[in-house]
């Protein structure tokens, strides 16, 4: 099993902390889906000192790996700046570095997400940095110190699934020793189940379960969905073909070819 | 007779008061501030008294109780407007509003022509919307005024000296009870009042977005209510600027002309929430507290006064009664 910066994760699902009808509820998902880690945006509640830190100490109350982000971020310099508070607060040096190219579509900023993640790995935090699929990227990352990637599956909060299963695939096939989490666009447990399925360590969401009608039992839906997929892709599944494969032996017909 | 003591002149605390007086109880109320201002977090309310609207994210209990709160403002004062509520979304959003309706009751869909009519300062430029036909809004200041009014005449004036000592105190104070409160915590609100004489609207439109949802209160002579942010934030001092923006950009993409308003005000508070969203009667150390209204000030007040009454007048836990 692939280590995040040295931790084994027992549940590979890691949920966001955002759009929830009320912390409550937000504590029973993770309770029920027994998700592993929680993300945790500082950009606007930290705009004050302190102001935020009731919330903050609901979310530490959770007892799972904590992975701030720096999610509202466009630019290099802020990143760093939220990544640096986000370390004081949660006294930790995960990161989930996103850096915002983009403000209709959410997309990364790869240049300043590379940029970002040197500054940052070389001040000791470990960084998991939010990316597209793109392989050139990827490479770019490790070499700036990144032991994670996480490319997302489709834009932030679309609940698209897997937009390119075809360069998702390649990346895992490329990068088999690095620990890969698909951060974005689930909106279904079967994506995430997909996501497994490819062999991919983890699934980070927030919206699909936040926004859900019943955020607890859609966690818990995630959380099945997740463990289905990677017991499938552990069970080392049967190669697919194009025709029937009888299980006893058809005597006397033409073999099609 | 029933004999208590009111911190807190909010919404919660005047509610409360109102409830008392008018059971024969008797009543003082003490406050900072001999009237409700900008130091009060319902001074900067929507008004906004739609039950089916929140219960797309609330929980049932404030969809079941906020269904009475219109009827209680109108007993009590001539604040209400019973106009229905419209909820709409911008071209690309609009799988929000199935989502909205799936997740609400209480209401029909409508197409352009009965928007255009309901509203025509927005004709033309919304297909499809949900109109909320029973619901309505209020002008909190208008409210609260009125409610400390009434209460003068029943000889019950909002104190600002307390004695050290005063009998069966039931604390209303919002966030600034949170010295005993642990798990009460602030949620940022920021709001603009803006007046643009050229934009006339009957009713609170709200505006959905996957992030940012925004609805617009009219106030009457061209001043609007445009709300309002929420944000896991304690901070009651200002405003941000990409709260600024979004309010301004949302309001502008509902309707162009509001580029044209002037700010009349800017509001910054924060609303006293427990974690589970919903308002809690509790006691403690001989002391009632009456609070967790978050969101919903104006559409739970009554129902939270009306519970906290009846437990003063009958020792019956009601139903927001929270055991420590």
């Amino acid at each position: 099993m692939r280590s995040f910066y040295g931790v084994t994760l027992d549940n590979p699902l890691m949920l966001g902390t955002a759009l929830y009808p009320s912390p409550a509820i937000m504590a029973d998902a993770f309770a029920t889906s027994k998700a592993a880690v929680a993300t945790v945006s500082l950009r606007r509640e930290g705009s004050v000192d302190q102001a935020g830190q009731d919330f903050w100490n609901i979310i530490r109350d959770l007892s799972v790996h904590i992975l701030p982000n720096t999610a509202g971020c466009h630019s290099v310099k802020e990143a760093v700046t939220t990544a640096h508070m986000a370390r004081e607060i949660f006294n930790t040096n995960w990161i989930k570095l996103e850096v915002i190219g983009h403000t209709d579509t959410l997309q990364p900023d790869v240049f300043g997400l590379v940029e970002a993640a040197r500054i940052l790995s070389q001040d000791g935090f470990q960084v998991f940095p939010y990316t597209t699929e793109d392989l050139v990227v990827a490479e770019k990352l490790l070499h700036a110190g990144c032991e994670v990637l996480m490319p997302w599956g489709a834009p932030i909060g679309s609940g698209q699934g897997l937009n390119n299963i075809l360069g998702l695939r390649s990346m895992r096939a490329h990068f088999a020793d690095v620990p890969l989490v698909i951060d974005a666009g689930i909106g279904l447990p079967s994506h995430a189940t997909a996501a497994m399925e490819l062999g991919f360590d983890a699934v980070l969401l927030n919206t699909a379960v936040a926004k859900a009608g019943d955020p607890v039992e859609m966690a818990r839906a995630m959380a099945l969905a997740l463990a289905a997929g990677q017991a499938g892709a552990n069970a080392d599944p049967m190669e697919p073909r194009d025709m029937a494969a009888p299980s006893t032996p058809v005597i006397g017909k033409a073999f099609l070819e | 007779m029933v004999d208590v003591s009111i911190i807190g002149a909010g919404v919660a605390g005047l509610c409360l008061a109102t409830e008392i007086t008018a059971r024969g109880g008797n009543v003082a109320i003490y406050d900072r501030e001999p009237q409700i201002g900008e130091h009060a977090c319902s001074w900067w309310a929507g008004g906004m008294l739609a039950p089916f609207c929140e219960g797309e994210s609330a929980e049932e209990p404030v969809v079941r109780h906020g269904q009475t709160a219109a009827a209680w403002w109108e007993k009590h004062t001539s604040s209400v407007t019973r106009n229905g509520s419209l909820v709409l979304a911008l071209g690309r959003d609009t799988s929000e509003l199935t989502r909205f309706s799936r997740r609400t009751s209480g209401m029909e869909t409508v197409n352009a022509d009965v928007i255009d009519t309901l509203e025509p300062d927005l004709s033309g430029r919304f297909s499809k919307g949900l109109f909320f036909k029973s619901e309505a809004h209020l002008s909190p200041r208008d409210a609260l005024a009125q409610l400390t009014k009434n209460l003068q005449s029943n000889g019950v004036a909002v104190q600002t000296d307390m004695p050290d000592t005063t009998p069966n105190r039931i604390d209303c104070r919002g966030l600034s009870a949170k010295d005993a409160l642990q798990d009460l915590r602030g949620v940022k609100g920021e709001m603009l009042i803006l007046r643009c004489p050229d934009i006339t609207l009957s009713r609170p439109i709200r505006l959905l977005h996957p992030r940012i949802p925004i609805y617009i209160v009219p106030r009457g002579d061209g001043v609007f209510m445009l709300g309002a942010t929420m944000i896991e934030s304690q901070d009651r001092n200002r405003i941000t600027a990409r709260s600024m923006l979004e309010l301004l950009s949302a309001a502008y993409a509902l309707l162009p002309a509001f580029g044209e308003a002037e700010i009349l005000e800017i509001g910054v508070d924060a609303r006293p929430a427990f974690p589970d969203n919903l308002p809690r009667i509790q006691q403690r150390d001989g002391v009632i507290y009456a609070n967790g209204l978050y969101r919903h000030g104006f559409l739970l007040a009554p129902a939270l006064a009306q519970m906290t009454a009846d437990y003063l007048f009958t020792g019956n836990k009601p139903e927001f009664w929270h055991e420590n």
